[in-house]
């Protein structure tokens, strides 16, 4: 890859290199190089079907779900290589949280949705399991609306609580990064507003990648951007110079909607 | 009216076709609606038929026809709880080996089967389900009867019969036909009914749902246990009524091996028998008279007992969606 992709003064969360993805014979990334900095966020912008959910969905290994996919190359995360068989996923995806497209919460209750998670790693009496659930409500926003209703179904909520049941979910085992593919493409505009602000709020203590369609959402709320096309990274840099000054033209084309 | 005219239709051509239509649409209600009632004529009918040939056994016993435990033809004496037990204890154990083997088989064929096996096994399944009862009949009596009381029922008795407890269930000669042999074939004659149900309706959790699971860092047990079985209980325990109804009415294979004596069975090794195998064995050689009303009155019981399965199944699962969905 000509492309520089590396950074240079910041601390690097992961870092990508050369890295290859297969869904059996289709090759879905080609030869992908970038690093994720640390307490920024991250945005991945394209044309559908570039590979940038793909891209996201190798961080936490989702793709091994999945008979016939899979990745090659290296992703570096606290000096390992995530991509290799013997890593323990279940830990990954606890450091690596992520929240999906459409608002998931699990049929249970709202705090059992929380507190589900939490009992996976951590053994704890109820009264701190108590304050972990409220924590976690408060870091995503969604405490003052639901505290009188804990008990009620997570699928009682409007999407865009539903949505921050998923952050908040996400949040409660306290990962180090936190992965969100497309997270307010089936939201209205106040819900998006709202998970914009949250994800500003975040990045203070978090890692965070964001799989976007929306141009304006990835110039509002990201310090850098990956641009992708099919499968490569064209271009990628601070989201300022890439959206003021981009130096491919591809970049620029998408940019300013001549083609995607 | 004058649109009409413009595409060049005349007016009462248009108007024809209009009724000939609406006394389409009226036969065609009318037909479906036949066909519906016929349903319910049926059903009104083998209630009413069952009721009447019934009544002279219950006017006879009275509601002691349901607890007596004498079943003797020769002293026209005739109660149906011997028959009841065997129903409702064989079906149980049926169900406590069926459930648990389906849900294994559901959730290998869902969440960790290799593609290229899933089609061969579901069809498999799918055969089992379709093998008539008598050829699970034949094979349990001449095949696996044998086996059992030569190999397993010893075992079990060395075993699990020294306990304390537990031990009285499992007493008495190992004869290979009884209670559990007739449960064990009839659990093997539900697993595909109640697998497939549950198969179908682990397939309908939305994948993104599962992988948000598995993102919080979940194993595949503890996606299923916590989000999977929640997520579809409504269907499982459906599947798990079908199974129990299914069991409840079987007929040909449960004859074949539960012994068919109408004494109440003392462990699960010994032979007893069932509603339905009660029906199979005497209607045949039965007198007109009390005999005979006995059986209808039998069979009304067990129309009795399949109707309120599948009403505590219905309200299992209205239940289910009322507290899901609050």
């Amino acid at each position: 890859m000509s492309e520089q992709s590396t950074l240079t003064g910041e601390e690097i969360a992961l870092q990508v290199r050369g890295l290859d993805f297969f869904y059996g014979d289709f090759k879905g990334l080609n030869g992908v190089s970038l690093d994720i900095a640390k307490n920024k966020v991250t945005a991945f912008i394209g044309p559908s079907g570039c590979g940038k959910s793909t891209l996201l969905r190798t961080f936490n290994r989702m793709y091994d779900l999945y008979p016939g996919h899979r990745a090659e190359g290296q992703i570096l995360f606290h000096g390992k290589n995530l991509l290799e068989k013997k890593q323990d996923v279940n830990m990954i995806r606890a450091k690596i949280g992520m929240v999906f497209q459409k608002p998931t919460p699990f049929p249970m209750t709202i705090y059992e949705n929380i507190a589900f998670g939490v009992r996976l790693y951590e053994k704890m009496p109820a009264s701190e399991m108590d304050d972990r659930v409220e924590w976690a409500l408060r870091k995503a926003a969604l405490w003052d609306e639901v505290k009188d209703k804990l008990q009620q179904s997570g699928l009682s909520l409007s999407g865009g609580q539903q949505q921050r049941l998923c952050i908040a979910r996400a949040v409660s085992v306290k990962p180090e990064v936190l992965l969100l593919d497309e997270p307010t493409s089936a939201l209205d505009p106040i819900s998006t507003a709202k998970i914009e602000e949250l994800v500003n709020e975040l990045k203070y203590e978090y890692t965070i990648v964001i799989v976007t369609h929306n141009m304006q959402q990835a110039a509002r709320i990201s310090d850098f951007t990956a641009f992708m096309y099919l499968g490569e990274l064209v271009e990628f840099g601070k989201t300022d110079e890439l959206f003021v000054k981009p130096r491919k033209a591809q970049t620029e084309d998408y940019i300013t909607g001549r083609f995607g | 009216m004058s649109e009409v005219s413009t595409h060049g239709l005349p007016q009462s051509n248009q108007t024809t076709r209009g009724k000939l239509f609406k006394l389409q649409d009226l036969a065609f209600h009318q037909i479906t609606m036949v066909f519906a009632m016929i349903v319910l004529a049926a059903l009104a009918g083998i209630i009413v038929s069952l009721g009447h040939q019934a009544a002279p056994a219950f006017k006879e016993f009275g509601w002691g026809f349901i607890w007596g435990d004498v079943w003797s033809i020769p002293d026209e004496k005739f109660g149906a709880r011997i028959a009841i037990y065997g129903t409702l204890i064989t079906s149980l154990i049926a169900l406590l080996f069926a459930v648990p083997i389906s849900f294994g088989i559901a959730l290998f064929l869902t969440e960790t089967c290799p593609t290229w096996l899933r089609r061969p096994l579901g069809t498999a399944i799918e055969l089992l389900a379709g093998v008539p009862s008598i050829v699970f009949g034949i094979w349990g009596l001449f095949i696996f009867a044998p086996l059992f009381s030569n190999h397993v029922q010893p075992i079990i008795q060395d075993t699990l019969g020294k306990l304390p407890l537990v031990g009285g269930f499992f007493a008495g000669p190992p004869i290979g036909i009884g209670i559990l042999t007739a449960s064990i074939v009839l659990a093997l004659m539900v697993i595909p009914f109640i697998a497939s149900v549950m198969r179908d309706v682990f397939e309908t959790v939305p994948p993104v749902l599962k992988e948000s699971a598995y993102g919080v860092g979940c194993t595949t047990w503890e996606v299923v246990w916590n989000i999977v079985l929640p997520y579809t209980r409504v269907g499982v325990i459906g599947g798990v009524m079908l199974g129990l109804g299914r069991a409840l009415g079987e007929t040909m294979a449960v004859t074949f091996v539960i012994g068919n004596s109408s004494r109440l069975p003392a462990s699960l090794f010994s032979p007893g028998t069932s509603i339905a195998s009660t029906l199979a064995n005497e209607f045949g050689e039965a007198e007109p008279g009390l005999h005979i009303s006995s059986l209808f009155a039998l069979g009304f019981l067990l129309f009795v007992i399949t109707f309120f399965v599948l009403a505590v199944s219905r309200w299992l699962i209205h239940r289910g969606t009322k507290k899901q969905g609050k």
